[in-house]
């Protein structure tokens, strides 16, 4: 099996965007922005597609879009941010969420039907369908990038750890102690906008969107110790990707993000119905 | 003068506009799917954005690429495989999410991981099949100009029921929406609600995926909805803003993409969009600050 280069690049960025979504991911579900994460997926889209229109790298339009969106979503977050503590407060930024990306996807329908009427636009089209991959159709430079990426992302987020779990469990306590919530919220809402662009590029939306809510949710079930749970979330999307990409290696008819994404709901609702 | 449908022409005379617009079926279809549609997801938006499911909305509106690649596996009809999902989907997220005292956290993280576990059953689907499923982009973004009298048909029945619903249940929906933990303590079965309303939202999400496409239902289901909060926190009112906003803009979208080459999906979209900004903009310079949208009513607690 790992005499396939397919098979070496498809372990060696799944890895490393197991690890980033596993880590960031146990700060998406404490927060309660795995929709914001959902967005972020929805935005690369529409932002590739604009880059074309622009005549500029697409790979940029995806980047600056998922960062862009992502700290929009920060920014807007404050008002609520800041009037009532915990989670529940942070609910309320899903109609902002919504609204922004409902927007920004039907500007993607203005550029589809653009590039669709244009001559020889369906080459734009095509060239951003390329830029979505699977996970086994990566290229070992690809795969260097996205594991160096996902490495980044990883180490950013376990630096900002201390002060961002303070900010989340207990926003006006860590604010009166001078810790900058609001910053550290638009900050990690721009790791995550990162993590969405090289995810969806690597191993595709549906993986980003399964490995940031299934195994994180599953270490808050588990642990209730934040190094324990993270430490957990970490190694449970490291197991689904593994095991998904060796069991879809098996079964030729099985997508790769199909198994992983079985794999991590099985853990997760073997968490719900156990623990 | 004749109209052309192939060759629309766009005139000073609105009402010359508006004669050529109506002069043809499909386009009266179309109107009359729109409306049909705007008043159903305007008034289940409402109570949508009341009870912060905006998540749960979305996870549903997603469930049209496991529904229709299921139904195409299936060698049913797509809207079947649809419906199916969209069922199952609210029992699921009603039953995980509305059990006992869940945390928005884990709430989000549960409906989050029963979307990606659809989309990869879609991912498998359509790899059995070994197809290409039909036109992906038609599936993503709606086709409301091919709308049979049957299917406006179906359409006004849809929303006739589910309208119903709502109107039978408003009472209890409000109470347990606002104030989840007291209305359980009084003996309203919160978690039931949950369920039927979750229902009625997928029915709700399905229809307007007609008029809109599944990803941009939010144009008709939340858009309007968070406009009209914004402007006033009182039910009466607001609601009926909602209704306002959500007809009107689907009108005009239609009207503009008739004379336009640019699909319906994305003028709604836009002046949705541009009518939410518009009111936030209208709210900030006149310092008001009854109801944010994000901020509807106070609610206590734990979502439900």
């Amino acid at each position: 099996m790992l005499s396939q280069e397919f098979m070496r690049n498809a372990l060696l960025a799944g890895t490393f965007v197991a690890l980033a979504c596993g880590v960031s991911g146990w700060f998406v579900v404490l927060r309660g922005q795995v929709f914001a994460g959902d967005a972020l997926s929805h935005v690369a889209f529409p932002g590739a597609l604009a880059a074309a229109a622009a005549g500029v790298d697409q790979r940029l339009g995806l980047v600056l879009a998922t960062v862009i969106v992502g700290a929009g979503i920060g920014v807007l977050g404050r008002a609520t941010l800041s009037g009532r503590g915990g989670g529940v407060a942070l609910a309320a930024d899903d109609t902002a969420i919504g609204i922004a990306f409902t927007f920004i996807l039907g500007l993607g329908l203005f550029f589809l039907t653009r590039f669709g009427l244009s001559s020889g636009g369906a080459s734009g089209i095509q060239a951003a369908h390329t830029l979505f991959g699977s996970i086994f159709g990566l290229g070992a430079g690809e795969a260097r990038l996205a594991a160096a990426v996902a490495l980044v992302v990883t180490v950013a987020t376990v630096a900002i750890s201390r002060p961002l779990l303070f900010a989340s469990v207990t926003p006006e306590v860590a604010g009166a102690r001078g810790v900058p919530t609001r910053l550290l919220g638009i900050g990690f809402l721009v790791l995550l906008g990162v993590v969405a662009a090289e995810a969806t590029q690597a191993v595709g939306a549906l993986l980003l969107l399964g490995l940031l809510a299934a195994p994180a949710a599953a270490a808050h079930r588990i642990a209730r110790s934040p190094v324990v749970g993270i430490a957990l979330a970490g190694a449970f999307a490291l197991v689904s990707v593994w095991g998904g990409l060796v069991l879809a290696y098996a079964v030729p008819s099985l997508p790769p993000s199909s198994a992983v994404v079985a794999i991590a709901a099985t853990i997760y609702y073997g968490s719900v119905l156990l623990v | 003068m004749s109209a052309d449908p192939a060759n629309p022409r766009l005139g000073w005379n609105v009402l010359r506009d508006v004669g050529e617009l109506v002069e043809y079926h499909f386009m009266v279809n179309a109107l009359l799917a729109g409306a049909i549609v705007a008043v159903m997801s305007a008034a289940v938006g409402w109570v949508m954005v009341l009870r912060r499911q905006t998540f749960a909305g979305h996870t549903l509106s997603m469930m049209a690429f496991p529904g229709a690649s299921a139904a195409t596996l299936a060698g049913l009809p797509v809207a079947w495989g649809y419906f199916a999902f969209c069922g199952a989907g609210a029992l699921i997220i009603g039953r995980v999410g509305g059990s006992e005292r869940r945390t928005w956290s884990e709430e989000s993280a549960s409906i989050g991981t029963f979307q990606a576990v659809a989309l990869a059953a879609g991912f498998l689907f359509v790899s059995l099949y070994g197809g290409v499923l039909g036109d992906l982009d038609s599936l993503l973004f709606g086709d409301v100009l091919g709308i049979s009298d049957g299917q406006v048909l179906v359409l006004a029945s849809v929303a006739a029921a589910s309208l119903a619903v709502l109107v039978v249940l408003a009472r209890p929906l409000l109470f347990a929406s606002v104030d989840p933990d007291v209305a359980g303590a009084r003996g309203v079965p919160v978690r039931a609600l949950s369920v039927v309303f979750l229902a009625v939202l997928g029915l709700a999400v399905a229809a307007t995926s007609q008029i809109t496409g599944p990803l941009l239902v939010f144009a008709l289901l939340l858009m309007p909805a968070a406009s009209a909060q914004t402007i006033t926190a009182r039910p009466i009112p607001s609601l009926a803003l909602t209704l306002l906003f959500g007809v009107g803009v689907t009108w005009l979208g239609l009207g503009i993409s008739y004379f336009s080459v640019y699909p319906a999906g994305f003028f709604i979209a836009t002046i949705s969009f541009a009518g939410y900004v518009l009111v936030r903009a209208g709210a900030a310079l006149l310092g008001v600050r009854r109801a944010r949208p994000a901020d509807p009513m106070p609610v206590d607690g734990v979502i439900a």
